[in-house]
């Protein structure tokens, strides 16, 4: 049983024209087993806080904390944050040229289980993994996102989510860019992980399409940097029928 | 011999050809002060196969095949008593590499070494030219590669700390013929190699690929030249090199010439720099001179950049150290040349060499 919680966290990041804030204290606390679902309009700060989890050094933490079940997330490095059971999905996944996913894989669960994999049931897991999200075969030795399509992207990234086991994962607008068939086999996916892990699971989103296949216990909106309202699934469908305009002030 | 000697201008450093070169670092190659060795360094090491040979043949009988205004190489023609030879039959079709090994140990005197590898018509091999050691060393190899031929020649510069290497890698390409070569200079103190390619006929393709990763003090430079004075002949180069540590230095230079008569000429040419740490400094200078308008294609490319923070934000993510990511990038961005070589275990020898220069720098 693992809790994420995130206490006042406040959030800056540098630009031209200095440190703009965009996180303006988010609480939210995240427990195995349970499924948050974190939406609002674009540019509210969802992304940042996904990333800000993860330790992307972008990113500037001015106030507040995160810790995992009571460790302080915060101090730790970014791969400190996945070896404590941390794992974000991202948006847009990062083309690592000349490194083959089956490498990256191996190299990743080797430090994630402080031992490397034995390779007849490595092979099967990931023959497995990649099985379960229709993947082809021949994508184990194409280089880590390297002329992937949107889909394939989404793919990979949760056939690590499967393979590399976190105990809660921040899944940042996985289904922008899939269409119907790709967005359920990666729901499945995410369900799998679920079950199997009894993984907690924060569900960054702008629509609601993807709540049909993963299931929220709670829902957030977001909104200029901060938890604006919270509620449960019904809440989904409220945004559906009359969108963030009530949020964001206009 | 002393009015031979007398004709080869001493390089001042001031000159285009030499005005990145440490000079004062190579031990007197550039102006022949250097004792001249007596032993030969070169040999072949794997088996003896049908078709082909390997000889020395005193250098009266044979000149050499192509001209040079390069003091060292003006050198290595006076001062070599004879040429290494390597000579493939036509049609022969070599499923094996062909290897050659250079080792030395002897930084006293300087060893002036001429070697032509001469491939038949239609005959297909792949040479591999290794070298080790600690020595000085002036070196022309010509490679003439008759019409319908395929060459790949790789060499492997794993030399240690001290060694002084300059040569010069002259391939003659001709109808339909192609050359490929691979390049990788990780050892040494002073490399300065110039790969070179003339073409002869028609249809002859050239393919420069390189690698080299310089550390601490090193200085390497490659330094390209491609003649398109044939039409329909097609070139592609690609250099990639990363840098770290105080002082190390890298050269790359891509000359690439298309002259009046070359008409249908298709060519690239690409260099790419990591500089993985402040201190270490990389020019790169690709130059296209262009004479005829009627080619298929004159391109060039040119970065040199750091690590990619958000390559390694992705690896770490996965619970990847840094020291693990960087050395994952770093193989990667050498991988697409290094994956050129067919032998797999010089594979695993190169990027395990690239992984300890990379532990050796701290990068």
């Amino acid at each position: 049983m693992s809790t994420l919680e995130i206490r006042n966290l406040q959030v800056s990041v540098d630009t031209e024209n200095g440190a703009v804030e965009i996180l303006k204290g988010v609480d939210l606390t995240i427990k195995s087993g349970e499924t948050h679902a974190i939406m609002g309009p674009n540019g509210s700060g969802k992304s940042t806080l996904a990333y800000s989890i993860a330790g992307h050094p972008k990113y500037t933490i001015t106030g507040g904390s995160v810790t995992l079940d009571g460790a302080d997330v915060l101090e730790m490095s970014v791969d400190e944050r996945a070896k404590a059971g941390l794992f974000l999905a991202m948006q847009y996944p990062v083309e690592v040229p000349g490194v083959s996913v089956s490498n990256f894989l191996r190299t990743a669960a080797t430090a994630l289980r402080g031992e490397a994999p034995k390779l007849r049931t490595w092979v099967t897991e990931v023959k497995e993994a990649m099985d379960a999200l229709s993947i082809d075969p021949s994508f184990a030795q194409r280089n880590v996102n390297e002329g992937f399509s949107g889909g394939e992207k989404k793919r990979h990234e949760i056939m690590q989510l499967e393979l590399l086991k976190p105990k809660i994962a921040i899944l940042d607008e996985t289904d922008s860019g899939l269409d119907v068939d790709a967005l359920r086999i990666v729901s499945e996916g995410v369900n799998r992980a679920k079950d199997a892990n009894n993984l907690g699971v924060l569900l960054i989103t702008h629509y609601t399409r993807i709540l049909r296949y993963i299931k929220p216990d709670f829902v957030h909106v977001f909104a200029n940097g901060k938890v604006v309202e919270e509620g449960g699934p019904e809440l989904a469908d409220k945004l559906e029928a009359e969108g963030y305009a009530e949020y964001v002030g206009s | 011999m002393s009015v031979l000697t007398s004709n080869i201008l001493v390089p001042h450093g001031r000159e285009e050809a030499w005005r990145f070169t440490p000079l004062n670092r190579l031990k007197g190659l550039h102006d022949g002060s250097a004792a001249i060795a007596t032993h030969r360094s070169l040999s072949l090491k794997s088996a003896s196969v049908p078709g082909v040979t390997f000889e020395r043949v005193s250098r009266e009988l044979l000149p050499s095949l192509s001209t040079t205004d390069d003091a060292i190489m003006n050198r290595v023609r006076e001062f070599s008593s004879d040429v290494a030879v390597l000579k493939i039959a036509s049609n022969s079709e070599l499923s094996e590499p062909i290897l050659l090994n250079r080792e030395s140990f002897d930084l006293t005197s300087a060893e002036y070494s001429r070697v032509l590898i001469h491939i038949g018509s239609n005959a297909r091999a792949t040479v591999v030219a290794s070298n080790t050691g600690n020595t000085l060393l002036a070196e022309e190899i010509e490679f003439k590669v008759e019409s319908g031929a395929s060459l790949t020649f790789v060499t492997l510069q794993e030399w240690d700390s001290q060694t002084v290497h300059v040569a010069k890698h002259h391939a003659i390409v001709d109808k339909d013929a192609n050359f490929k070569s691979i390049t990788v200079t990780i050892g040494g103190s002073v490399v300065r190699l110039l790969p070179t390619v003339e073409f002869t006929g028609p249809g002859a393709d050239a393919q420069l690929l390189g690698v080299y990763f310089a550390t601490t003090g090193q200085f390497f430079e490659h330094r390209i030249f491609v003649d398109h004075c044939v039409p329909q002949a097609k070139s592609r180069v690609n250099y990639k090199g990363a840098l770290s540590g105080e002082k190390a230095h890298t050269v790359w230079i891509g000359d690439v010439f298309i002259r009046a008569n070359a008409e249908g000429t298709d060519t690239y040419e690409l260099n790419r720099n990591l500089l993985l740490t402040d201190g270490a400094r990389a020019d790169s200078v690709p130059n296209l001179e262009i004479e005829t308008g009627e080619i298929v294609g004159a391109g060039h490319a040119s970065t040199t950049g750091r690590f990619d923070d958000e390559q390694l934000f992705y690896l770490m993510s996965r619970g990847i150290s840094i020291e693990d990511a960087r050395r994952l990038v770093v193989r990667g961005f050498f991988n697409e040349i290094i994956s050129e070589i067919s032998d797999s275990e010089v594979q695993v020898r190169l990027m395990e060499r690239i992984d300890s220069e990379l532990v050796k720098a701290g990068a």
